[in-house]
């Protein structure tokens, strides 16, 4: 089942016909692994193969855009994909140590949005659930709201680091005191405290960043970037492996530059279109009914402790669903 | 009999009197003949129109015709929406002249400019 690639014309790791072959089974449920600069691809039926290589090691999960009091015909009913999402995760065959949420998680900061999302949630059978916030969850202008539910030991405006089995995780925020005509931002503050808390992680250990806004250009003409990333991945040039998680775009969207992959999810609300679609607008793209569980999903992560080696599993709601994974070894 | 004429009297004379300062404000601004409102609509990300020149006093209503929120902000903090839903609005009354520029704070990349000049 495993697909050796090896066209990589540009000579930057990555094989963009197996890249493009990988990415249309995303949505439809395969699994690529980018291993070494060569990216294998599994059915994601193959439960198997997820479980064994999350033995000994740690497997995580990232949703994304809940969107929780969204009611608009791109899905009127968002409480109810989110809970589809919650099972798909309770019935993962490897149990996630935790989850990470990365961002709007509401629709518009509203209490009762917050509440009813912070109750869904708790279906979740994981140890911990993680945030950072996206530009909906901090309409009160400070996101004091969020970091009073879900942000209470953060720093600043709620971002905060932790380690689990040997890998450092990073929550940013970069959805605060965004300037006019920019992008995301992460700020002097909180580019301060990343340096400081990244100066006692060794070179070796692998780095997990998650913020809402993707930490690349994905496509700035639609505010799909941040505009100081570049400051905040300066600081990780060292490390062997760093990966960055985000959500916002409500697809997947992948790039490997040296020794970062980044990555997006799925959205558990609405899919957007595609960047630059000509007519469109990022904003909620409605789809067939029966479609919708196929444009939205879940991402799940296992790293495999000895191998240095952390797969990226998205796989859509649909009841069909198979999944797309993509794995990094750390840099020599 | 009498007495409740005479309240009912002293209370319309009351009601009469506070009025009055808003009933006078709102005639001044109807009759000097510059002011009016003007409506932006959000639509698409985009403002429109995007760029506004305007008399001071006069009113510009924000309508939101996405099915994304908005929130309007001034660089300089001189107004700020609230989060604005499908089909919500947000009304500020321009009174001095001045240039003022605002922006999403949802999406940045969605900005304005409203000039304001003197009446």
């Amino acid at each position: 089942m495993a697909r050796r690639i090896i066209h990589d014309h540009n000579h930057d790791g990555i094989d963009r016909r197996g890249f493009l072959e990988c990415m249309a089974w995303a949505g439809t449920g395969a699994l690529c692994v980018l291993s070494g600069g060569v990216l294998k691809s599994f059915a994601l039926t193959d439960a198997v193969e997820t479980a064994k290589a999350a033995s000994g090691g740690l497997s995580f999960v990232q949703i994304s855009d809940s969107h929780i009091g969204f009611n608009k015909p791109a899905n009127p009913d968002v409480a109810a994909t989110l809970r589809a999402a919650i099972d798909k995760i309770n019935a993962l065959p490897v149990r996630p140590a935790f989850v990470l949420h990365t961002g709007d998680i509401t629709q518009l900061s509203k209490p009762e949005e917050f509440d009813t999302a912070a109750q869904l949630l708790r279906g979740l059978k994981t140890d911990q659930i993680f945030y950072v916030p996206g530009e909906h969850d901090v309409l009160d202008g400070t996101g004091q709201m969020f970091r009073e539910r879900f942000g209470k030991r953060a720093m600043g405006n709620g971002w905060y680091s932790f380690e689990a089995k040997g890998v450092h995780f990073i929550g940013l925020v970069n959805v605060v005191n965004m300037k006019a005509g920019g992008l995301g931002n992460l700020g002097g503050e909180q580019l301060e405290w990343l340096e400081d808390d990244l100066k006692n992680v060794s070179n070796e250990t692998p780095i997990v960043v998650f913020a809402h806004i993707p930490l690349w250009a994905v496509y700035p003409e639609w505010g799909w970037g941040t505009d100081d990333s570049g400051k905040a991945l300066a600081l990780m040039k060292r490390f062997g492996s760093v990966t960055v998680l985000n959500g916002h775009i409500h697809q997947t969207m992948r790039k490997v530059e040296g020794n970062v992959t980044f990555h997006t999810a799925m959205s558990t609300a609405f899919p957007q279109p595609a960047p630059g679609t000509p007519g469109a607008s990022p904003g909620p793209m409605a789809v067939p009914a029966d479609q919708l569980r196929g444009v939205l999903g879940i991402t799940d992560v296992n790293f495999v402790r000895g191998k240095q080696a952390l797969a990226v599993t998205d796989s859509t709601l649909a009841a069909s669903a198979e999944a797309t994974t993509h794995s990094m070894e750390m840099q020599p | 009999m009498r007495t409740s004429l005479f309240l009912f009297v002293l209370c319309a004379a009351n009601l009469m009197a506070l009025a009055a300062p808003s009933a006078g404000f709102a005639t001044q601004n109807s009759t000097s003949g510059n002011e009016k409102t003007y409506t932006i609509t959000i639509k698409d990300f985009e403002f429109s129109p995007k760029n506004l020149e305007i008399p001071a006093g006069s009113k510009v209503v924000w309508v939101n015709k996405d099915d994304e929120p908005h929130k309007v902000l001034e660089v300089n903090k001189a107004f700020t929406s609230q989060a604005l839903d499908s089909n919500d609005s947000f009304s500020f009354e321009f009174r001095t002249p001045g240039k003022f520029e605002y922006y999403c704070t949802l999406h940045p990349r969605m900005t304005g400019k409203i000039v304001v000049h003197e009446k």
